[in-house]
């Protein structure tokens, strides 16, 4: 097997991404691209329109089965090269690891990506449950850990003392994220009443209460105004802090994957092109020319104009 | 500066959008408040009920007028002689006097001038009033549903007598039943089932099958004593008709699972009548067409309502009277809806129940939260089956006579139409429509009183038009609220204040 990817040699892995592919019948969406995200950090993914973020996206939190590729998720610290390769070659969807555990994204179904590995997504075109109030969406959020004792638990039924308690606690939880998103006022007002920018910040919130390792954001600035895009970095800023959650997103907006990102891979046309620190990708010529739209041997004339 | 008289000034000299003012102060240019036309006032309520009144006569007037010749002369044959003339003035004047109320009401309510047109996504008013008196209107319906037998016997003097309204009752109850476990599937977790009367029928042959099984009987004879099946088959076969139904519910949930919409109601059509069909066919079971007859008749829990010794009646010192069992089975129907109901209450505060109105906002977010959508929708079709299969089980020990007729796709559709008429995942909403629907339906058969001679004479049959005004009564509730009499929800839990969500808000689901 390919080993990780040279670049990320000395960051602690979380998901390590390798020569994923994706093909919609002829086009070839995502071509071999192999990245890592680290622990702990912010990854961010950038790219034009159409360059197959969202494919890689899809591809992580098991919404598309990747044509080819492995997707390795691991709890606890990073895997030994042998343990991967053993679990690849056993067949199974998951092992134990000596420091914790080792999911294979691509073989576990979308539902169970978020369960077991895991794995929150937020959607580029939000999809909270517009019906339902802010509170309740986030008392969702939290089916898993609510139904860890069974889908018709009796304790539930009946509304013992101990289901009390396990509600108060979800109850609280929801409650910690309200406050970490300033909506604690409108908890019972319906989601589909937030302005847009609430409603991106609920969507982050809702994805927290699932308790993930990983967090995948789907261009969470999109449409927000400088105020709001200011207000989303403090929140991803303290989710990395306060929270065992590493970070990958997708996004456009270039002072947010600046000022917050860790590190960066640029994707064109479902090829990497470049992998590194902001500083760095932000330096490369090929990252520039794809932006900006020029041939490879103009882009120092370029890089020389933008001052960058 | 003076402006020159109206007449005078050449179409087109005049700014666009100023009226000539005639006259304005001089120095005050147009626009200043000087100038400004005076604001619009409310036109004077007793101007707008005159005037309502006098249109309403008005068009009576006409309407009489209109009608005198089409309507008010007859030509009728009698025997071998010449044409006869009769009169119907009598019926004239009522269709007069429809066309003025109707007139007079519409120019009051919805004609009426400087009306504001609701726009905003607020709760309507009827929805608050809903949501104001909600806390009472519970109460005050259980009460209403625990005291209608006896309101019956008094006042329609005596028990033989109120057979037919406590019948009645019986009879909205099951559909209140049925529509509150259809509520679950259709409602609450959003996926379109044409096919519910499917589990009607589990729970009904089920039933009767069970209970007049001679093995069976033979068995209980041999170890509990002689006609102890009998008495006791409804009791112990209830749960074992609603465990079977929830069996069939995820039976028909595994193929249906990956269908969305139209696609999945076609499938649950077809199940319905997949069942009903086996029922005809497989005869040696289920006796085909003929169905199943002597289905032995509740007891209360053991004690048969017969007029033996050891019957209900000598038991607890009563005269015997056949109503008795028939005031029971009001009891248990009640019993079994008012089960369904605290079921569905319960289920909607647990995980399972927000998970099912999730999966009605959105399928995909649910995934992405690690919520498994297959398990989610089969617990959701197993357990509106198993309240349809209660209720099946119940109409078999009530009639005491099943076969596939029963269960054909048209009781489908009118327990789909009371959910959708109440307002889907709306409890008290689909109880209202229950009422309505078929306790409506019944009431039109009363309608006696238009075969009065000055209306449409002792020929008329106006049982015939039942579902004429029944079909009109459905359209103008579906216009008026498209979303169901109550179409807004109500969260399950709150922080502060519980508000009531917004049908514009709430999705449909159907996948």
């Amino acid at each position: 097997m390919a080993s990780l990817d040279p670049v990320a040699g000395a960051r602690a892995p979380i998901l390590a991404v390798d020569h994923l592919s994706m093909r919609f019948g002829g086009l070839i969406a995502v071509n071999d691209v192999s990245f890592v995200a680290g622990r702990g950090e912010v990854t961010a993914v950038i790219g034009p329109n159409g360059a197959g973020k969202t494919t890689v996206f899809n591809c992580i939190t098991g919404f598309y089965k990747p044509t080819t590729g492995r997707l390795a998720l691991f709890h606890g610290g990073a895997a030994t090269p042998e343990e991967l390769d053993a679990v690849t070659a056993s067949g199974l969807a998951w092992g134990r690891t000596a420091a914790g555990a080792l999911y294979l994204l691509e073989r576990l179904p979308d539902h169970k990506v978020a369960s077991w590995a895991r794995v929150a997504r937020t959607f580029q075109n939000i999809r909270l449950f517009s019906g339902m109030t802010v509170l309740e969406n986030l008392l969702v959020a939290q089916h898993m850990s609510l139904t860890s004792a069974g889908l018709l638990n009796p304790a539930a039924l009946l509304n013992l003392p101990s289901w009390k308690r396990q509600q108060k606690g979800a109850m609280d939880k929801a409650l910690y994220w309200l406050n970490q998103i300033g909506l604690v006022e409108r908890a019972d007002d319906p989601a589909g009443d937030l302005p847009y920018g609430d409603q991106r910040r609920l969507e982050i919130a809702r994805a927290m209460c699932t308790n993930p390792v990983l967090l995948c954001l789907d261009e969470p600035a999109a449409g927000l105004n400088p105020r709001e895009s200011a207000a989303l970095n403090e929140l991803l800023l303290s989710i990395r802090r306060d929270h065992d959650t590493s970070i990958l997103l997708i996004e456009h907006d270039m002072s947010v994957v600046m000022e917050i990102s860790d590190h960066v891979v640029v994707l064109e046309y479902g090829c990497k092109i470049a992998d590194g620190t902001p500083d760095e990708v932000r330096n490369d010529p090929k990252v520039i020319a794809s932006y900006l739209g020029v041939e490879e041997d103009e882009a120092a004339v370029v890089e020389a104009e933008v001052g960058a | 500066m003076v402006h020159p008289p109206v007449a005078d000034i050449p179409p087109g000299s005049l700014p666009s959008g100023s009226l000539p003012q005639v006259d304005v102060p001089s120095g005050v240019p147009n626009g200043l408040p000087g100038a400004a036309p005076p604001p619009p006032v409310a036109p004077h309520r007793g101007s707008v009920i005159g005037s309502a009144v006098t249109d309403a006569i008005v068009s009576g007037l006409l309407t009489g007028l209109l009608l005198l010749p089409l309507v008010g002369f007859r030509a009728t044959e009698s025997g071998s002689g010449p044409l006869g003339l009769t009169y119907r003035f009598g019926l004239v004047a009522v269709f007069a006097a429809i066309v003025a109320v109707l007139r007079l009401v519409l120019n009051l309510t919805v004609w009426r001038r400087g009306r504001k047109v609701k726009t905003g996504t607020e709760p309507s008013a009827f929805a608050a009033l809903v949501q104001k008196a909600a806390p009472a209107l519970r109460p005050a319906f259980f009460s209403f549903a625990i005291a209608y037998p006896f309101l019956a016997i008094l006042l329609s003097g005596g028990l033989s007598p109120s057979r037919y309204w406590v019948d009645l009752g019986i009879y909205v109850l099951t559909y209140v039943m049925l529509g509150w476990g259809l509520n679950i599937v259709v409602g609450l977790a959003g996926l379109l089932d044409l096919g519910y009367v499917a589990f009607y029928a589990v729970g009904a042959y089920t039933f009767a099958l069970l209970s007049t099984s001679v093995p069976l009987n033979e068995f209980f004879a041999g170890h509990l004593g002689e006609g102890f099946w009998t008495a006791w088959s409804f009791w112990l076969c209830l749960p074992v008709s609603g465990i079977l139904a929830a069996f069939w519910g995820v039976i028909l949930g595994f193929p249906v699972l990956r269908l969305r919409g139209d696609y999945l109601a076609i499938v649950t059509l077809a199940f319905g009548e997949i069942i009903r069909l086996v029922l005809i066919n497989w005869v040696s079971l289920t006796n085909g067409g003929a169905g199943i007859s002597s289905i032995p008749p509740i007891s209360f829990f053991g004690v048969p309502f017969n007029s033996s010794d050891d019957g209900f009646a000598a038991r607890y010192g009563l005269d015997f009277d056949s109503m008795h069992r028939i005031i029971f089975l009001y009891f248990v129907i009640l019993g079994l809806a008012v089960l369904t109901a605290l079921v569905t209450i319960r289920l909607r505060q647990m995980p399972v129940g927000r998970a099912w109105e999730a999966l009605r906002e959105d399928e995909i977010a649910c995934r992405s939260l690690g919520i498994n959508t297959t398990l989610t929708k089969l617990t959701a079709f197993a357990t509106g089956a198993m309240f349809g299969g209660f209720a099946g089980a119940f109409f078999a020990v009530r009639v005491r006579f099943v076969s596939p007729e029963s269960f054909t796709f048209m009781e489908s559709a009118v327990i789909l139409a009371i959910v959708v008429l109440g307002g889907m995942g709306s409890q008290m909403g689909v109880a209202g429509a229950a009422i309505l629907l078929i306790g409506g339906m019944e009431m039109l058969r009363n309608l006696s009183f238009l075969k009065a001679d000055f209306l449409f004479g002792p020929d008329f049959d106006p049982s015939l038009y039942r579902m004429l005004i029944f079909g009109f009564a459905m359209v103008a509730v579906m216009v008026w609220r498209p979303r169901g009499l109550v179409s807004s929800r109500l969260p399950t839990v709150f922080l502060k204040e519980r508000k009531a969500v917004s049908a514009s808000l709430v999705k449909e689901g159907h996948g």
